[in-house]
């Protein structure tokens, strides 16, 4: 078969080196990135040798496979910057900041020459003579500093395998002091491997060398257990597993009401599988955070050079794993942030040592799991955020009135940096300031489902908050039946679910809008019937509420009915749908229908819960503080005795109870009384009060109090009423079981104090630890 | 040699066709989930073998009268570079071979804005059949909208 025409046999050979030109793209990109963050840290750690070994073998890789290539200029500039390499390696020469900064400018001429083969396939017509003469330049200027000896440093560098000496060391084989003298000698020409010298000397026995030999050779094999593998056969192997997580869901349907045994085992074990595979694929997908975080030291390096300031990046948590869709969407925002925090958090060295800090300033980012959700914080050590500067501007432009600023909390006042078009930098920078930025950050993060907070302290710093999704692709959802549809809601934006019995049962009207009162506070109801216009069907007595979290406030969705928890596959939307905000997908359910994610933000926003205006649900919320401050809490008011009157907080209430007076009997000195198959204990508080005129009637009110799983009954004279208000606590010295008296509905009531009351009648129990 | 093959369709007393690469499957009625608030343009989502695809009824957005009731539209399920999109209409007809001297662009009379979905006019033997512009088909125009 060699009659293939010549042609071909040349689109064959083309399509090998696109090949090659790939991998060395892929490669010498990753190359620089090495590049980039152990110039770094040798700036920090000059004398480390492995570092500058890394460093220069990276340049000297990529001029190497340049050069087979074919590329000239880029061999040409890696050249240059190998040369300045070299002569760091012989000491002729010390890394300074002039050093650094041609050499982090070579690698970006790299990196451009690299993106121009990679879109052309040639090197493009740049000019790359400026950077060789700048990296001529640092070479030829003598370098002042003598070149302090290189001394090995501690402890293992990441990428490479550990050293021989730090294995036997950290397995107690060789003392720390046998292993440095052995690679002293090293260092002043012994030619023998460190091995060879350790048993030598006798510090190490031959046998324990050849085992620390092979835990370093398996440390060098994880480099040839992994394979690249293209994104987009991921993408298609993750969507074939959403489609067969949908197929496992539609046979476990069928399973129910099926009595064969044989299909339910099979049906079980595919549910297994399927989840298990499920979970590989995902983690096939999950990338260390430390990934983006790496292109942030450059970022923070170059910018507190051109600022002028001294900042230290720290990073914790670089292995918290990510899905690769949120990892690029948290690229540019956390860039962003970083940014922001460099130029407007820290401040300059001389005002750093004025305010009694160290002149450099530090950055902290840390990553770390919690609640299935992926935290991230971004501290610094900075001025903080001036809020007085803050609302001066947000007033100046209009955002929200003089008045309502004076009323805003010192954390209201923090979001308003979320504002569009606010920035508290006295000057535009050409990195940022320029009222862009942290509204666009706060969407972004909000668009895949995370949310954004900001703590701040005036002159110690300032502390971003990041929490976002571990996935994408597959969520927990609760499915709900409205108008009849299915919706699904994803389970992060859920709090709780409220069913309440009985007509329209608590739920009340301001002006058409229907709110529920929720342990206390108001809870504004949306709708969904109504706000997607579907079919209203005749509820039954009782209302489904479902609340949900938007942004920073809460909401009721007033549904037809709630179904169940699922694990859904998101799809997205066609184009044609992007006008309709309040969806954010769609997914189909184990029958096979097609049901709509629901957008909670989006849904919130249209039914004006979150305003778009942000003075109004400022104003709101503003509101919102000052009435929970007031500390509005219901009240149970009963009667005792002839006039006294009492509350107790209704919270404390389990219920209200009427027994026949003939139902009660003694069990060890006190009355008690069978309640809920439980010997209920009984306290008469008119008697243990000391309040005149009760009478005995044939029936006792009862007040059921519980905690710790036991009730105590109080037995009262009359239930008045329950009263919803801020109350401002009288305390009263001499009445030991009353917390005091306060005005409720326009008279002196007292409170009742719970705790005190069971403690004097020896029912403590009931409050903490259980006798 | 200059023909084409056309997948040709019924809407209301009109025959239309779509180029047949254009066209990735034909299926019957499916049910179809409705979408809230969206353009009324849009019929609704149909799960097409696990992928979710926008159904366009093809009679609302020329402005044709509604279909009688109980008559089940077809899918012609038309391949996009985002993603197949599904046009609603009355009944599918055969894939016709047509020549392009039979082809004429769309006469001026015919009113604009139906005008616009209209790529040109094969006079066959017995009828004509109008090639549909697909783009403007699943293009949701701001007016449309809700």
């Amino acid at each position: 078969m060699n009659a293939r025409p010549p042609v071909e046999e040349l689109a064959n050979a083309m399509d090998g080196m696109e090949e090659i030109i790939k991998e060395f793209l892929v490669e010498s990109n990753e190359g620089l990135d090495r590049f980039d963050r152990d110039l770094l840290a040798l700036e920090k750690d000059c004398s480390s040798r492995e570092l500058l070994d890394s460093v220069f073998r990276a340049i000297h890789t990529i001029k190497g496979t340049g050069g087979v290539l074919g590329y000239e200029k880029l061999v040409g500039v890696a050249h240059a910057g190998e040369s300045l390499l070299s002569r760091m390696r012989d000491g002729s020469l010390v890394l300074s900041p002039e050093i650094a900064t041609a050499l982090l400018n070579m690698a970006d001429v790299l990196r451009r020459m690299l993106e121009q083969i990679a879109a052309s396939g040639g090197e493009g017509e740049a000019d790359c003579s400026s950077v060789i003469a700048g990296l001529n330049a640092v070479i030829g200027a003598k370098n002042p500093r003598p070149a302090p000896p290189t001394k090995r440093d501690a402890g293992p560098q990441p990428d490479l395998p550990p050293r021989l000496g730090d294995i036997l060391v950290t397995q107690q084989i060789c003392k720390p002091a046998d292993v440095e003298a052995a690679a002293e000698l090293q260092q002043e020409g012994d030619p023998r491997t460190l091995g060879e010298i350790l048993v030598a000397t006798g510090a190490a026995h031959p046998q324990a060398v050849a085992e620390g030999l092979k835990v370093q050779s398996d440390h060098r094999d994880v480099s040839s257990n992994t394979i690249r593998v293209d994104v987009a056969l991921l993408d298609k192997v993750m969507n074939l597993v959403g489609e067969l997580v949908l197929a496992r869901n539609q046979v476990l349907q069928f399973t129910a009401g099926r009595e064969d045994s044989g299909f339910l085992s099979t049906a079980q074990r595919l549910n297994l599988i399927t989840t298990e595979l499920q979970e590989g694929v995902m983690k096939t997908r999950m990338q260390p955070i430390g990934n983006v975080w790496n292109k942030l030291p450059r970022i923070v390096r170059d910018m507190s050079v051109s600022c002028g300031k001294r900042v230290e990046v720290a990073m914790e948590g670089a292995d918290t794993e990510l899905d690769k869709t949120i990892i690029e969407a948290i690229k540019d925002p956390l860039t962003h942030i970083i940014r922001n925090a460099v130029d407007h958090g820290v401040e300059l060295p001389e005002r750093r040592t004025a305010a009694g800090k160290p002149p450099e300033g530090h950055l902290l980012l840390r990553a770390f799991h919690e609640g299935g959700q992926v935290n991230i914080e971004i501290s610094d050590d900075g001025a903080g955020i001036d809020t007085d500067k803050l609302k001066a501007k947000a007033i100046a432009k209009g955002l929200i009135s003089s008045d309502h600023a004076a009323r805003m909390s010192e954390r209201e006042v923090l979001n308003l940096a979320f504002a569009p078009g606010l920035s508290t930098a006295e000057q535009v920078s050409n990195i940022s300031g320029r009222g862009v930025g942290m509204d666009v950050v706060k969407t972004n993060i909000e668009k895949i489902g995370g949310a954004v907070d900001l703590q701040s302290a005036r002159g110690k710093g300032t502390l971003l908050k990041i929490k976002i999704p571990l996935t994408l692709a597959i969520i927990p959802a609760l499915i709900v039946t409205s108008g009849g549809e299915r919706f699904a809601i994803p389970q992060v934006s859920l709090i709780e679910l409220v069913r309440c019995e009985g007509e329209q049962a608590g739920i009340e009207n301001i002006h058409g809008a229907p709110v529920y009162r929720l342990r206390g506070h108001l809870l504004p109801l949306v709708d969904l019937n109504r706000e997607l216009r579907l079919d209203a069907q005749r509820r039954g007595e009782s209302v489904n509420i479902v609340v949900l979290q938007a942004g920073d406030r809460q909401f009721g969705l007033v549904v037809d009915e709630i179904n169940d928890t699922e694990e859904i596959v998101v799809k997205p939307l066609s184009k044609q749908l992007k006008s309709v905000a309040c969806f954010a997908g769609a997914t189909i359910m184990g029958d096979g229908h097609v049901a709509l994610i629901l957008d909670v933000l989006g849904l919130a926003q249209m039914a004006r819960v979150l305003c778009e205006l942000r003075e109004q649900s400022l104003a709101e919320r503003g509101a919102a503080a000052a009435e929970a401050a007031a500390h509005r809490e219901s009240w149970l008011l009963f009667r005792l005795g002839k006039s006294g009157r009492m509350a107790v907080p209704l919270s404390l209430v389990s219920r209200l109870e009427e027994f026949p007076a003939a139902k009660t009997e003694r069990y060890a000195g006190r009355e008690v009384i069978q309640y809920r198959d439980q010997i209920m204990p009984l306290i008469r508080l008119a008697e243990a009060l000391g309040y005149a005129g009760s009478v005995d009637g044939e029936l006792l009110q009862v007040v059921v109090y519980a905690a710790n799983g036991r009730s105590v009954g109080l037995v009262v004279d009359e239930i008045l009423d329950i009263a919803e208000q801020a109350v401002e606590v009288q305390p009263m010295q001499e009445a030991k079981m009353l917390k005091g008296a306060a005005v409720i509905q326009q008279r002196v009531t007292d409170l009742l104090d719970v705790p005190a009351l069971l403690a004097e009648q020896r029912l403590a129990g009931l409050e903490g630890a259980r006798a | 040699m200059n023909r084409r093959q056309l997948c040709t369709f019924f809407l209301q007393d009109l025959y239309f066709g779509v180029e047949v690469e254009k066209v990735q499957e034909v299926i019957r009625y499916q049910e179809m989930t409705r979408i809230p608030l969206a353009p009324e343009v849009i019929a609704g989502l149909i799960n097409l073998r696990g992928q979710i695809v926008t159904a366009i009824d093809l009679r609302r957005q020329l402005e044709l009268a509604g279909r009688q009731a109980g008559q089940l539209p077809m899918n012609v399920v038309i391949r996009r570079d985002d993603g197949p999109i599904s046009l609603l209409v009355d009944e599918i007809g055969d894939v016709v071979d047509v020549e392009e001297e039979s082809f004429e662009d769309p006469p001026d009379t015919i009113e604009a804005r139906r005008k616009e979905f209209l790529r040109g006019v094969y006079k066959l033997k017995d009828k004509l059949l109008l090639l549909l512009d697909t783009d403007k088909a699943v293009a949701i125009v701001g007016a449309h909208a809700a």
